[in-house]
């Protein structure tokens, strides 16, 4: 029998997209029982995000709403009507952990407020999840990760000396929530198996994000912040940057810090003529000289493919890696190795692929229980088997139209 | 054990990550953990990052130094030597937590391993930070933030296409993997807890920042569409079409973009209504019906000529005048900050968000992001700056182990404290 860290504990989750549903992955993938509660009306975004099976968007074949629901229970209610209004309530009552992650304002417009909440079930814990927290004048500004990501200065950050920012394609900022949202929610679940006591959690994507730069955030009276683009370079290290290889659009990472890891470079490399030259033996001589450098390291790199440079420099014990993309992801033999990800069938998706939490507990691995439920999947199982509802109030909620 | 509404108080986190794990102690110190920082004597190798107070190498002015070690003591100890090692046992038999990001098999060699850290406290929660993880091929490769942002996916996507791949030019990826950390040790917290048994923890940052690739392993697995570099625009999601990301404007940047579907429809049409006011607008896009905008359908040349008359308006205005408006529209439109336009952010301002801390050994008081969450029972709470190297010896070993001066003169003169 697996031993599952949070079996039995029950989390009801009215939130969607990335941030919100991923910390709750955290809690499904060890064990809870996450019960996503979902419209027809409001589908969740990424129900309707690429890629969709056979390229066909309909609202059970999204493998971005997968990626994130497995492990996840799924039930379908209108919140507008009086009996959904009650079912709801009912899973409230039900659940250890309530979630959100919709605009600040939303859940009370359902009519639960953290302080309804309470009435309901005193000792709820309630999580929330948004992209510039509950409170303050810009708290119900609309916005999606990509947007936070230039609130957050994380845009800021990318680009060569010289030239423009470059945007992430991805939603980053909501990536990073998750991390910080869990422990503190597991603090919070701690806490009350201690105490009683359950609380409301307020979460801002923005403050979470600034924790990743947050040495040039540090303020004083003549504080001087350099915020120049960087490329891939380091002020410490040299070669260090991204090299192309044979190959169409094939890159690896070099990074060389110090001198050992130099002169080994430069052995590793079959000792090529200009390596010997003094400009490039101190630290400070490769930096004043990097560019030269720079090119030179790439026209031996580009003799051979981003895979054996890897391999020949970590051998040498320089850090270097290939650049890779998605597909080079799916065939890393670390990655497989370590069983990150996890393959299941299914019903809609076909042969689907999750990825697995990031790391390995040894006494209570993670694991993939169920595959990411279809809307509304789960909703008879759910009023019938969590709430006890009889058969017949189930199927009088069913003709009413309560379940969509 | 609770005596303050601090959510973690009572348990303590013995810290002895580099650079590329403070941020988990850090954490778990945010929550109120006793965490207890383990550095060499020589002083950590994190206290060489920049950049510095005053912009002055010192040891003890990092300011990356300072924001990730705030809320812990510090104690130095060489746990190379045999004293070291058996001061390091005695600290672990009283620890709930152990952290750590040393090379994988270092902790072995000194005959720390967690097999045997296990024999000395079997309720502790070791976790260690690496690149790779503590097994498979690469568990052995060295990994520098640009090595392991390369092997996990963000990096190729994210540049111009004919160019090199490029890194977020602050090291990300081992706060990725410290935050998650932090995560994954309180789930074994939670478990130890429930079920009195300890475990050990294994987070590779190559996985952690795998996460960050969004959708791009499942449009490989589902649809075999390679998510590539586009410059500043969108793409490969919904179709071949790009969808520009970042629009220049008068003094700088803005984050944008025109959304299909629902999500979209209230941000567009508020934007051409906008520009309607302002005369700004050609007609085409004055009479656009957004309903009609279908993502998948949309060609390069229908997104170019949505794009170009918004691209013109942006350029205008400034970003400031932008984002105000942008407010009280609700459109979805967001400067793009550097860490001036970031402190003087109103909303963090609302939100109390910095932090006020006294730096005595400077005489002066320094202002730092503050908490990553607020909590209406337990809030996180600011107590003390990073320490100093050494600085909470007297405390930890004479007043908590009972240790003697004159022992600890012989172990500071023979450079194990």
């Amino acid at each position: 029998m697996d031993k599952k860290v949070f079996e039995g504990l029950k989390v009801l989750d009215f939130g969607w997209v990335i941030a919100g549903p991923m910390t709750l992955k955290y809690l499904a993938d060890y064990g809870a029982t996450v019960v996503n509660l979902e419209s027809s009306q409001h589908p969740d975004l990424l129900r309707t995000s690429a890629p969709f099976k056979d390229n066909i968007p309909e609202i059970d074949n999204s493998g971005y709403f997968a990626y994130l629901a497995g492990n996840k229970y799924s039930v379908t209610l209108d919140l507008n009507q009086p009996k959904g209004f009650e079912i709801a309530k009912k899973l409230i009552a039900w659940a250890d952990v309530v979630a959100d992650s919709h605009r600040p304002g939303v859940l009370e417009n359902w009519g639960f407020s953290y302080e309804e909440l309470k009435k309901i079930n005193p000792g709820v814990i309630l999580i929330r999840n948004s992209n510039q927290g509950q409170t303050g004048p810009a708290a119900k500004q609309p916005g999606l990760g990509n947007h936070i990501n230039g609130l957050a200065g994380i845009v800021n950050m990318v680009g060569w000396p010289g030239k423009e920012p470059i945007s992430l394609q991805v939603a980053y900022s909501d990536y990073v929530v998750p991390h910080f949202a869990a422990a503190v929610l597991i603090g919070a679940l701690d806490y009350r198996r201690r105490t009683g006591k359950g609380q409301a959690l307020d979460i801002s994507q923005l403050e979470v994000g600034l924790n990743l730069f947050a040495p040039n955030l540090i303020n004083y009276p003549g504080v001087k912040v350099d915020e120049s683009l960087k490329g891939n370079s380091c002020e410490y290290a040299a070669p260090h940057g991204i090299y192309r290889c044979k190959g169409d659009d094939r890159w690896c990472a070099v990074s060389v810090f110090t001198d050992e890891e130099w002169l080994a470079f430069c052995k590793a490399a079959g000792q090529l003529s200009w390596s010997k030259n003094p400009k490039f033996a101190t630290v400070i001589n490769r930096k004043k000289n990097e560019s030269q450098l720079n090119e030179l390291v790439e026209a031996w790199t580009l003799q051979q493919t981003a895979e054996d440079v890897t391999k020949l420099l970590q051998k040498a014990g320089v850090a270097a890696g290939a650049v890779e993309n998605t597909h080079d992801l799916c065939d890393d033999p670390q990655l497989k190795e370590r069983e990150c990800f996890w393959t299941a069938q299914h019903e809609v998706l076909g042969n689907f692929t999750y990825l697995a939490q990031a790391s390995r507990l040894s006494g209570t691995p993670a694991k993939l229980y169920r595959n990411a439920p279809r809307m509304g999947e789960h909703t008879e199982f759910v009023c019938r088997e969590f709430l006890g509802m009889p058969q017949e109030e189930f199927d009088a909620c069913l003709m009413e139209g309560v379940f969509i | 054990m609770v005596n303050t509404a601090e959510m973690m108080s009572g348990y303590r986190v013995l810290d002895l990550t580099n650079e590329n794990g403070y941020l988990c102690g850090k954490i778990l110190g945010d929550m109120g953990a006793d965490v207890i920082k383990i550095e060499n004597p020589r002083g950590d190798s994190g206290r060489k990052i920049g950049p510095f107070y005053q912009q002055v190498p010192d040891m003890e002015k990092s300011l990356y130094w300072y924001a990730y070690n705030l809320n812990k003591r510090g104690i130095t100890l060489d746990i190379e030597t045999e004293d070291g090692r058996q001061i390091l046992s005695r600290l672990i038999k009283k620890a709930d937590f152990l952290i750590e990001s040393y090379p994988t098999g270092y902790l072995d060699k000194l005959g720390l391993s967690y097999a045997k850290i296990h024999e000395i406290n079997p309720k502790i929660v070791m976790t260690s930070i690496t690149p790779f993880g503590q097994t498979g091929p690469y568990k052995d490769y060295k990994g520098s933030d640009l090595v392991v942002m390369a092997m996990s996916g963000l990096m190729y996507i994210t540049g111009d296409p004919d160019t090199a791949p490029l890194r977020i030019s602050f090291p990300q990826a081992f706060l990725l993997a410290s935050a998650h950390a932090a995560a994954a040790s309180m789930i074994a917290h939670y478990y130890r807890e429930t079920s009195g048994e300890g475990q050990y923890v294994d987070v590779s940052a190559q996985e952690c920042v795998l996460w960050e690739i969004a959708n791009g392993i499942p449009l490989w697995q589902v649809n075999k569409i390679l998510y590539k570099r586009a410059g500043s625009f969108l793409s490969g999601r919904w179709s071949d079409t790009k969808q520009r990301l970042l629009w220049r404007c008068k003094d700088g940047f803005v984050s944008f973009y025109i959304l299909g579907g629902p999500s979209g429809i209230k941000t567009n049409q508020a934007i051409t209504k906008w520009m309607a006011e302002k005369g700004e607008i050609p007609d085409y896009l004055k009479n656009y019906d957004w309903r009609t905008l279908d993502m998948l359908k949309q060609t390069q040349e229908m997104q170019d000529r949505l794009e170009k008359p918004i691209g013109e308006f942006f350029l205008r205005y400034t970003k400031a005048e932008l984002y105000l408006e942008s407010f009280k529209r609700g459109i979805m439109l967001y400067p793009v900050c550097n860490a001036h336009d970031i402190q003087e952010n109103d909303q963090l301002k609302a939100r109390k968000y910095w932090v006020n801390i006294e730096h005595s050994e400077l005489g002066t008081t320094i202002t730092y992001p503050g908490a990553f969450a607020k909590l209406s029972e337990t809030p996180l709470t600011f107590k003390k700056r990073a320490p100093l190297i050494g600085e909470h010896n007297p405390e930890i070993y004479e007043q908590e182990l009972g240790m003697s001066k004159s022992e600890l003169a012989v172990l500071h003169q023979s450079g194990v404290i």
